[in-house]
């Protein structure tokens, strides 16, 4: 155990100073996605919307940070990792393969919190949005689990990245919009319950679906209109039941891709 | 009897390339990359691999250190089954491979070091030591506090080394160690890795390399490789002499000496050739056993000969190269 958190800390500490040496990324990172978060506002207040609806825009932009993070830096980053040579010495080394995922996750995550706080702050300034934190325990619970189940989905990727190579930038792109969609970033996902079933369950396969949809009804309350697709409970027991499978899922096929790459010969970058 | 530090038996490794057409239904051809390979490393030896690119020297390697599976065939090392005993293995092993571009150019060379030391379990309070000790040997404490990606290849390469060493495994295996190195690095590498295996008898090193004078230098015993087959396993010396059929000599003499047909006459002299140069006339002759020469400085000194320098030559690596694969190790380029 001390190893495993000896390794996730020092493979966590290069993406964490990469932050610092690399403060470029403040502005690409926080005030693009105000632009986005801005052209929903605008539009929501035109028509009338309840103010609610702008604070729902920018915690969207805020929690798509960690899908981005996920999709990018958790994926492709093994990807990266095997072609820079560093995964060769990762698997040579006695750390558990694990530990060197979820020190990439831990990474990934202090450096993307960072992003949605400034998303957050600067959100919330220019729109004047108010957020309610009476339930504020069970707000923190639902950010938990769905990062947890967010960051367990990431180190699946990431081990199809190693099996799938170059083909894995493509599944990427092409989950990254109809993500958007379907997690409901700029919208109330209820709307979803007058679409057919398979769109709900798919939608719910991700845990930013519910993650959002449950912190949206806790810190961003509508007063006598239920604006969730579920109650927040179910949507908490769904999303535990989502980190506990896509982290085993993402330990089982870890191990069986880094048989079967070792078989192939696919941890170098020869013959890929 | 100790364990074999690496116990090699059969190995076979196969890879088959690519396949072609639409989702890569046709199969790809099937490229051997070792073929049958056994050999035994005691414990305490330097050890080298030496063979042309391609040869299988990095695929033999690989398989050593847990990071690809043979085809077929068995691979021990400290008594270890590499397949099956990987996480039991991985703490008492490290690699270094020559022109590696491993590490983040983000962190300095200290951070790299430190990182990946840290996921061999090595405490924080011995690092630093570790790492200034080191670092002092590749002679690179002023680019401690640089960031990598500002390193030439060279310093890159110096840092990797010391990655290899900081863990202090009991067994390391490094692939062309001074690839890409200026002359005084790769000396004082060389000199380094003489010392740490003298300090620390009771490890282990494998080396693969290119370069005859290293493997030369530094190996106490040595197998050539070549198209994923060892053909010889034996020390420099015993391989250079399972080569040299006849003592080979070679003398210098003053411009204008002649009496190499009489030399040539000489009962068991095997060979004599002459060349001119304006400054001197080198003769090189091969004798049936050692104690000819006397008869042949007679004979010279006989017929007018004033012999500038006399010495006996050994054959080298690249002979015994060249007599067993057929071709120099620089005289075929693969992939």
């Amino acid at each position: 155990m001390t190893l495993f958190i000896q390794a996730m800390l020092a493979r966590s500490y290069a993406r964490v100073i990469w932050m610092f040496r690399n403060r470029t990324w403040i502005i690409q990172e926080t005030l693009l996605p105000i632009l986005t978060v801005a052209a929903y506002a605008y539009c929501y207040r035109y028509f009338g919307a309840p103010e609610q609806f702008v604070g729902y825009v920018v915690l969207g932009a805020a929690l798509s940070a960690f899908w981005f993070n996920v999709l990018w830096s958790m994926g492709a980053h093994l990807y990266w990792e095997r072609d820079s040579g560093n995964l060769e010495l990762y698997i040579l080394s006695p750390a558990p393969m694990m530990s060197i995922l979820a020190g990439m996750a831990l990474g990934g995550f202090t450096t993307t919190a960072t992003r949605a706080i400034a998303i957050l702050i600067c959100g919330s300034l220019l729109f004047d949005v108010t957020f309610n934190f009476s339930q504020w325990y069970l707000a923190l619970l639902t950010l938990i689990l769905t990062l947890t189940a967010l960051y367990g989905l990431g180190m699946m990727f990431a081990s199809l990245f190693l099996l799938w190579g170059r083909e894995a930038w493509h599944i990427v792109n092409l989950l990254q919009e109809p993500v958007f969609l379907l997690t409901g970033q700029n919208f109330p996902v209820r709307i979803f319950l007058s679409l057919p079933l398979v769109i709900v369950g798919s939608a719910l396969l991700i845990p930013l679906t519910a993650g959002m949809d449950a912190l949206r009804q806790l810190v961003l309350p509508l007063k006598d209109t239920r604006i969730g697709l579920f109650p927040v409970a179910w949507e908490l027991a769904l999303l535990a039941v989502l980190g506990v499978v896509f982290i085993s899922l993402a330990r089982l096929s870890l191990t069986r891709l880094e048989r079967k790459a070792k078989i192939e010969g696919r941890l170098g970058i020869r013959w890929q | 009897m100790n364990t074999p530090a690496i116990r090699v038996e059969n190995l076979v490794r196969t890879y088959r390339k690519p396949g072609k057409g639409w989702l890569r239904r046709t199969p790809g051809a099937v490229f051997t990359a070792l073929d049958g390979v056994s050999l035994e490393v005691q414990p305490g030896e330097l050890f080298g691999l030496l063979g042309p690119n391609g040869a299988g020297k990095t695929t033999l390697i690989k398989i050593l250190t847990t990071l690809l599976a043979p085809t077929s065939g068995e691979a021990f090392v400290d008594g270890l089954d590499v397949v099956k005993e990987a996480h039991t293995l991985r703490p008492r092993i490290n690699m270094v491979s020559g022109g590696e571009s491993s590490g983040y150019g983000i962190l300095t060379v200290r951070e790299n070091l430190w990182l990946f030391t840290r996921i061999y379990g090595i405490a924080n309070a011995q690092l630093d030591a570790r790492i200034n000790e080191m670092l002092d040997v590749v002679n690179m404490q002023d680019k401690a506090a640089s960031r990598v990606s500002h390193l030439s290849t060279g310093q890159r390469q110096k840092m990797n080394f010391c990655r290899g060493f900081i863990t202090d495994p009991k067994i390391l295996f490094l692939d062309e160690p001074t690839l890409g190195l200026d002359v005084n690095a790769a000396r004082s590498i060389r000199a380094f890795l003489k010392d740490w295996m003298r300090l620390h008898p009771e490890r282990t090193l494998l080396l693969t390399t290119h370069y005859m004078a290293e493997a030369d230098e530094l190996c106490d015993r040595l197998a050539i490789i070549d198209n994923g087959k060892v053909l010889a396993c034996d020390t420099p010396a015993n391989l250079k002499k399972k080569v040299q059929q006849y003592p080979l000599f070679e003398l210098s003499l003053a411009p204008g000496s002649d009496g190499v047909a009489a030399v040539s006459a000489i009962p068991g002299v095997h060979q004599a050739t002459k060349t001119e140069t304006p400054d001197a006339v080198q003769l090189k002759v091969s004798l049936m056993e050692d104690a000819v020469i006397g008869d042949v400085v007679q004979s010279v000194v006989a017929s007018g000969g004033r012999i500038l320098t006399l010495r006996k030559t050994e054959p080298t690596l690249e002979d015994v190269f060249i007599e067993l694969v057929g071709h120099g190790l620089s005289d075929r380029v693969t992939a």
